[in-house]
């Protein structure tokens, strides 16, 4: 029964969606409200009948119904409770409902709050998402049904993929598809400005805070996805440039192009086209990154693999590309810019650098992901380009955009002075330079990383000379220290907020460059008792264990460090056998650390227990990746807070 | 816009280009099958190889971290020199990635494995459940 019940409710949704994007389409071109108003109506219902779907979908996996086919196929009987919960969206066909309901939720809050204040945009905005969201819903019913039957009932299901048993996994897909779902407001709000011919800046202002919001689900996905890779894949890295990673990454870049140039248009009245051609690029690119995770097209690690999906995404892709064009020609005359630069030293020129650095490195990308398919066509040989690949082309564009990290947010607008620019930069400058010599000295050898080092020195050195210079002028109209700041921080709290993002990447690269240069790992095979030595951990092997566990049975090592640094704590790395897989799974063990951390994998072992292949890892400075994501996550918040008016 | 600015364009298009270009060319990788790697490989040129581990080819010596095996796409076979544990999922009969180079003493040296793997799961295997259930045995026999 609640197959069918899904399957019917999927079906009114997709009617209603199609319903309401044309009704408010119609109302926002005649001007009649009671169009848009029943528009309103049908994207509540599309809400709550995608609401509903979620919750059959839920209670079918509690209940274990292997009678709905994404069900056995994705659980079994030992599936413990929460998994079972996060099993809903763990194959293709949930995470699509995860998909549309998330969409849903972003369409019910833009009615909500544009309701009223953006009236001349809002029908058109309206149609755009219900549009994108019955695109998705035709995606469910016909091209991915997750309610489909399976007949004849099966008594036991396959069970959920053995690397999505883990708590990352309750996360990381709600936080990266909260991004990339994010992502289609300011879309729609770029495509209701086209369509209305209202291209000004309102619809730039009433997008800030979407942008904001959007991006930081998407850093945050693709943070705890690096955290999924580097504790639950086993292989000790946190990001491989594989597909599917690059394919949350590119809209990544051009996100965070679009959320700096934005400031240009509010400020400068330039760059229109390109901000509406951004923000329709960030868009698509989410779209392509499902096509390419999703139809099977790129061979990739962790790909779903399906056929008849991509056909599905490419052509709505098309679809989306070709209407966005046609808007930007037919509109073409207004988006003339009204500012000029003047300078290239200014702050104008900083940030178009800056989206000229980041389009670039979505480009790269780009170019490298889709590479085998475009070597193919043309030479007729699969030719793949691998992390060497990535980490040389976007290394020096990273560096460029650090250094710019430092100099847009200082440098004067319009034209810099050479007076300003001393005043800015002179400390920082000397500060990263000093840096650079102090971290040669102490016998860093690679020059990407004494770089990089600099040039964190560089801006931190940049934020701190703005926040003392700010606090000291608030300091002499009489307020004391600690609530200047904090009223700085406060009342300016974009820019404040922003320079916390700016301060949390940094971390964040410290991290990856700590972890580049200075990891080291070791394989090799012990006897038990016999221990092995690496960067000061003596790691002895003192026997195997097996268990059973609800869902599948494991083999579990017992590793002590005995000798030097983390003395007397005990490593239980293990393989875990899982009945509905030919061969085991690796179950890492490790101690986090600010320094370094302990990472121990469990490869090969002798049957009777007596021998076990171990590599060990120690690898440095990858916790400041993960504390670099909470600084940018308070950093977010604080350019979210509602802005106080200037009380004179 | 001014001059200034189409030739500061200009000249990262073309840096970037020829960063893309470099970086291609050091860091391709040739997707090719035992058989497409044909009887002389070029030594040193860097391939991605995929084939089925042939059933009876697999060595694996954990005290000195050798692993050899065959790599064969039903026509042609590639001996492959590997150091280090086999991979989670890896074994004879099933299908493997290797990336690596062809060294001149012939043989193919993998600097890494991939074996395959997908979303999709095979049903339940009776056979690989009992050998489960016999190394459960071994262990808790020896171990407890």
């Amino acid at each position: 029964m609640i197959p069918e019940l899904g399957a019917g409710a999927l079906a009114v949704a997709l009617a209603l969606a199609v319903y309401g994007s044309a009704a408010a389409a119609v109302g926002g071109r005649t001007g009649r409200a009671s169009l848009v108003e029943s528009a309103q109506h049908a994207a509540l219902g599309v809400f709550t009948l995608v609401t509903g779907c979620l919750l059959l979908l839920a209670y079918a996996f509690l209940s274990f119904d292997f009678s709905v086919r994404y069900v056995a196929t994705n659980t079994n009987l030992g599936t413990p409770f929460y998994y079972r919960l996060t099993a809903v969206w763990g194959a293709l066909e949930g995470s699509i409902v995860l998909w549309a309901w998330m969409l849903c939720l972003y369409t019910l809050i833009v009615i909500l709050r544009h309701r009223t204040n953006a009236r001349e945009l809002y029908p058109w905005v309206l149609s755009v998402m219900l549009g994108v969201l019955a695109f998705f819903l035709l995606v469910m019913t016909v091209a991915a049904p997750v309610f489909q039957r399976l007949s004849p009932v099966p008594a036991e299901g396959r069970g959920l993929n053995p690397l999505l048993e883990d708590s990352g996994m309750i996360t990381h897909p709600v936080a990266l598809y909260l991004g990339f779902t994010g992502f289609t407001v300011p879309f729609a709000f770029a495509i209701a400005a086209l369509v209305t011919g209202r291209v000004g800046d309102a619809w730039v202002t009433s997008t800030r805070r979407w942008t904001i919001t959007a991006w930081y689900f998407l850093s945050l996905g693709l943070l705890i996805g690096g955290w999924w890779s580097y504790h639950v894949l086993g292989w000790g890295g946190y990001w491989a440039w594989d597909p599917v990673e690059n394919a949350a990454f590119m809209p990544w870049l051009t996100g965070t192009a679009f959320l700096h140039s934005v400031m240009i248009q509010e400020r400068r009245r330039m760059l229109r086209l390109w901000n509406l051609a951004l923000v329709i690029m960030t868009f698509s690119l989410t779209l392509f990154g499902t096509f390419l995770t999703r139809s099977g097209v790129i061979a990739s690690v962790h790909a779903f693999t399906q056929g008849a999906i991509g056909v599905f995404f490419l052509s709505f892709l098309a679809l989306v590309l070709l209407l966005a064009l046609a808007l930007l020609a037919w509109r073409w005359d207004t988006l003339g810019a009204q500012g000029e630069l003047d300078s290239v030293v200014s702050r104008e020129s900083a940030f178009l650098l800056n989206n000229v650095l980041l389009v670039a490195a979505a480009f790269t990308v780009f170019f490298g992901t889709v590479f085998p398919l475009l070597s193919e066509a043309v030479r007729g040989v699969k030719v793949s380009v691998g992390m060497p690949f990535f980490n040389q082309v976007n290394v020096p564009l990273f560096l460029g955009l650090i250094f710019l990290m430092g100099v847009g947010p200082l440098i004067a607008w319009r034209r810099a002075s050479l007076e300003s620019l001393k005043r800015n930069f002179l400390w920082p400058v000397t500060l990263g330079i000093a840096a650079a010599a102090v971290f040669r000295l102490l016998g860093v050898r690679s020059t990407i990383a004494v770089l990089t080092l600099a040039l964190v020195v560089f801006v931190t050195a940049t934020i701190t000379v703005d926040l003392v210079r700010a606090t000291r002028a608030r300091l002499r109209t009489g307020e004391r220290f600690p609530g200047a700041l904090g009223g700085l921080l406060l009342r300016h709290n974009r820019r404040y907020g922003g320079f916390a993002v700016h301060l949390g990447i940094l971390v964040v690269a410290l991290g990856v460059t700590g972890s580049q240069a200075w990891s080291v790992q070791t394989e090799t095979t012990l006897r038990r008792g016999e221990h092995t030595d690496l960067a000061g951990y003596r790691v002895r092997f003192d026997g195997l264990a097996a268990s059973e566990e609800s869902n599948h049975f494991k083999v579990t090592g017992t590793f002590t460090i005995d000798h030097g640094r983390a003395a007397g704590s005990v490593l239980h790395p293990a393989k875990k056998f899982y009945p509905q897989e030919q061969s085991p799974i690796a179950y890492v063990d490790y101690r986090l650390g600010l320094r370094e951390d302990v990472y121990l994998v469990l490869g090969d072992f002798a049957r009777d227990g007596s021998q076990a292949t171990i590599r060990l890892q120690v690898n440095r400075l990858v916790s400041w990746i993960w504390i670099g994501g909470l600084i940018l996550t308070l950093g977010t918040v604080l350019a979210l807070v509602p802005e106080r008016r200037r009380t004179v | 816009m001014k001059p200034k600015f189409l030739v500061g364009g200009l000249v990262i298009a073309a840096a970037l280009a020829y960063m893309i270009y470099a970086g291609v060319t050091q860091s391709a990788v040739y997707f090719v099958t035992p058989s497409e790697l044909g009887p002389k490989p070029v030594a040193g040129k860097a391939y991605r190889l995929g084939g089925m581990v042939e059933r009876g080819s697999l060595r694996w010596e954990p005290r000195t971290l050798s692993l050899t095996f065959a790599l064969s796409d039903g026509r042609a076979a590639v001996p492959v020199h590997h150091k280090g544990a086999p991979p989670d999922l890896f074994g004879e009969g099933r299908g493997a990635v290797v990336e690596g180079s062809w060294s001149p003493e012939g043989y193919f040296r993998a600097t890494h494995i991939m074996a395959k793997h997908s979303e999709e799961y095979k049903a339940p295997h009776d056979t690989s459940q009992a050998g489960v259930k016999e190394l459960m045995r071994t262990l808790s026999g020896t171990d407890r």
